[in-house]
């Protein structure tokens, strides 16, 4: 382990503000769902990581990064399947566009 | 020391200016692109983390599936004049300073927390140890995940079936 | 002189060691000069395919195919390559040219990519990772997202419609590659390739689980997009589907990589199902594992050839319903069933000859159950029933 914990720790960290930063300020929905798979991949990071440098023998880590891929995988399908469904009725995907429920 | 640094600095580079790339470029499909580079640079992080089967299982979900999902989506919700929209919203300008912050926030937390280290060696079959994990210890959340995708394959079909053909019953 | 292959090995490393170089770099040097090799293999395993490829057609369609360029047209090939090598590169205009020149390269590099985890012999293999077989499904879907790539990216409405209909059927039907490819995994315990191929040896997967054989077969080739698979580049539908606009070497490297693809399948057929470098002598003499391994490699895809050539393209919605009725239910039922039998036939603890005749009639009887119910159901157009009515009648009697 001649690679430090903190510099994965900070990478997750890294990832995980710039997909927060594309979650807040991306017009296109598909864009936000783009920063959240960002989001996602750094957490996973992190799990993957704090298995390795923590306790390596036990596979809990992995188990619970799976599952993230898992819970990942379901959003992203469930999410761009409503993307498409506004699109088809309102012909737009920004989603400031999206607005019927504002007073 | 040196060559497992480089490759660190080399891959974390690669992967932060393209996920940089993916929430700054204009063309969305571009992004896309960007994004799947940035998934490869993930799976490259797993496997300088020895875990291999995560890695794969990263390439081949993420980039194999989503990733492609992705760029259909795309495909199927493209605007004549979207080369040319704006990209950004009004809030940009916090959402930087309100990253930025989190960043900092969160790397001060990683260093000054003391994280306790052990030296171990990960097991050399991991699938074999990972697949009766999940089948005796983590039984219930693997039952739930399955529900889950399940319910996730029904309502995908459902909600972006066409509207024409919904209520043929 | 039998293992041919490590001896030379060992020689050349301690030539290196002897110049002075260290340990890594005579290991990195090693490396190297094995993946060239493995792919300058390919590539001359390319040059023959097409010629085989063409007279074979030639000859199953009752004509001679090329018989010019040399004798028995064996310079084909060359020709061939030599035309698209001097060809010029058009880009259409209004293409985007990073992800217009970068799928071909994608395309190809995802065929190589999976040759790194072949076992070539007992002891001659690239990279014995613990994950191989995840690795080759997951190096395959770069191939996807290169046929994506090309289409969209061409700026062409027939590419695009060939695109994304060719990566629809690719990604429906990884899901039956991957379920039947898990019967071997279970059969031999491991991921590993090497671990698999020497499972095998005296009774091949083939005998133990020909089910699961069938369908990784019928998805390869749904995969490789191969007759009756080939709506990919259903050249009286689509023009060329997605690589319409592509010429010259960038088209060369699509070419290349559609043969290598096939043989490629045909290898991994070999290692899962037929014993890999398995056969008389195998284990005593390496160099012979190899010539089995490429032998049986082409008489898989000889076989592929075959099916290719004479059967007709079927449809796309015909295509996705045999997919997703037919296919994954059969191999997820396949996939229980001989897990189920696989764990009782462990306790009982049978002479293996039992066993693997206890799964060759389990398989069968899937098999069978799935014919007869597929045959039960109603077809999804209603086909009519006309009378022979005369092409041309005398004049004065037409209707």
């Amino acid at each position: 382990m001649t690679i430090p914990l903190n510099w994965f720790l900070v990478l997750a960290a890294g990832l995980f503000c710039i997909g927060l930063f594309g979650v807040l300020s991306r017009r296109n929905a598909i864009g936000i769902l783009m920063g959240i798979e960002l989001m996602l991949n750094a957490v996973n990071i992190n799990l993957v990581a704090f298995w390795r440098y923590l306790d390596p023998a036990n596979l809990t880590g992995q188990v619970f990064a799976i599952f993230v891929f898992a819970v990942a995988a379901a959003e992203v399908a469930v999410g761009l399947a409503l993307v498409i469904a506004i699109y088809r009725n309102r012909d737009t995907v920004v989603v400031e566009e999206i607005d019927l429920l504002k007073q | 020391m040196l060559l497992p640094a480089l490759v660190f600095a080399f891959v974390s580079l690669v992967t932060l200016g393209a996920a940089i790339a993916v929430v700054t470029n204009k063309n969305i499909l571009h992004s896309a692109y960007y994004l799947i580079l940035t998934f490869v640079g993930v799976a490259a992080v797993y496997v300088m983390l020895q875990a291999p089967f995560i890695a794969v299982v990263q390439v081949l979900v993420y980039v194999g599936a989503i990733a492609i999902l992705i760029i259909f989506a795309i495909m199927l919700t493209r605007r004549l004049m979207s080369k040319e929209m704006e990209q950004h919203n009004a809030q940009w300008v916090p959402s930087v300073v309100g990253a930025l912050a989190l960043f900092v926030v969160l790397a001060w937390i990683v260093y000054t927390a003391g994280w306790p280290v052990q030296e171990g060696t990960p097991p050399l079959d991991p699938i074999s140890q990972l697949g009766q994990d999940l089948l005796t210890t983590y039984l219930v959340p693997f039952e739930i995940a399955s529900v889950l995708l399940l319910a996730a394959l029904v309502g995908a079909i459902l909600i972006g079936h066409e509207k024409g053909m919904r209520r043929e019953e | 002189m039998a293992d041919l292959i490590n001896l030379i090995e060992d020689w050349i490393a301690n030539l290196l060691l002897g110049w002075g170089a260290s340990e890594e770099l005579t290991l990195f040097l090693l490396q190297t000069l094995g993946s060239v090799l493995v792919i300058i293999i390919c590539f001359v395993i390319v040059i023959a395919l097409i010629w085989v490829e063409r007279k074979l057609a030639g000859r199953i369609q009752d004509r001679f195919g090329p018989n010019r360029a040399g004798p028995f047209g064996i310079f084909q090939s060359f020709a061939d390559m030599i035309k698209i090598f001097t060809k010029e590169y058009v880009t259409p205009e209004g293409a985007e040219k990073g992800a217009f020149n970068i799928a071909p390269v994608l395309a190809m590099a995802s065929v190589l990519a999976i040759w790194a985890v072949f076992p070539f012999a007992v002891n001659v293999i690239g990279a014995d990772i613990h994950v191989g077989v995840l690795y080759i499904v997951a190096v395959g879907a770069f191939g996807i997202l290169a046929i994506l790539m090309a289409g969209w990216s061409s700026n062409n409405r027939y590419a695009l419609l060939g695109a994304s209909r060719s990566v629809a059927m690719l990604i429906s039907y990884e899901i039956p590659m991957v379920v039947s490819l898990l019967v071997p995994v279970l059969l031999a315990g491991s991921t590993k390739l090497s671990v698999i191929v020497e499972a095998q040896q005296p009774w091949w997967f083939l005998l133990s689980a020909p089910t699961a054989a069938l369908i990784y077969l019928i998805s390869s080739m749904a995969e490789i997009g191969k007759a009756p698979f080939d709506l990919l580049e259903a050249e009286s539908e689509l023009v060329a589907g997605y690589h319409t606009e592509y010429s010259g070497m960038k088209f060369g490297m699509f070419y290349v990589a559609e043969f290598l693809h096939q043989y490629t399948v045909g290898a991994l057929v070999t290692i899962f199902f037929l014993g890999g470098w398995g056969g008389p002598l195998a284990v005593r003499w390496p160099i012979l594992g190899v010539v089995y391994f490429y032998g049986k490699s082409f008489l898989i895809y000889l076989m592929i050839s075959w099916i290719r050539l004479s059967l007709p393209r079927i449809r796309i919605d015909e295509m996705l319903n045999l997919n997703w009725k037919f296919l994954i239910p059969v191999s997820f039922i396949n996939l229980v069933a001989v897990a189920s039998v696989d764990r009782i036939l462990l306790d009982l603890a049978l002479p293996i000859w039992i066993d693997v005749g206890v799964l060759f009639a389990v398989n069968l009887l899937i098999l069978l159950a799935a014919l007869y119910l597929a045959g039960k159901s109603k077809p999804a157009l209603e086909r009519k029933e006309f009378p022979p009515r005369p092409v041309a009648v005398p004049p004065g009697t037409e209707r």
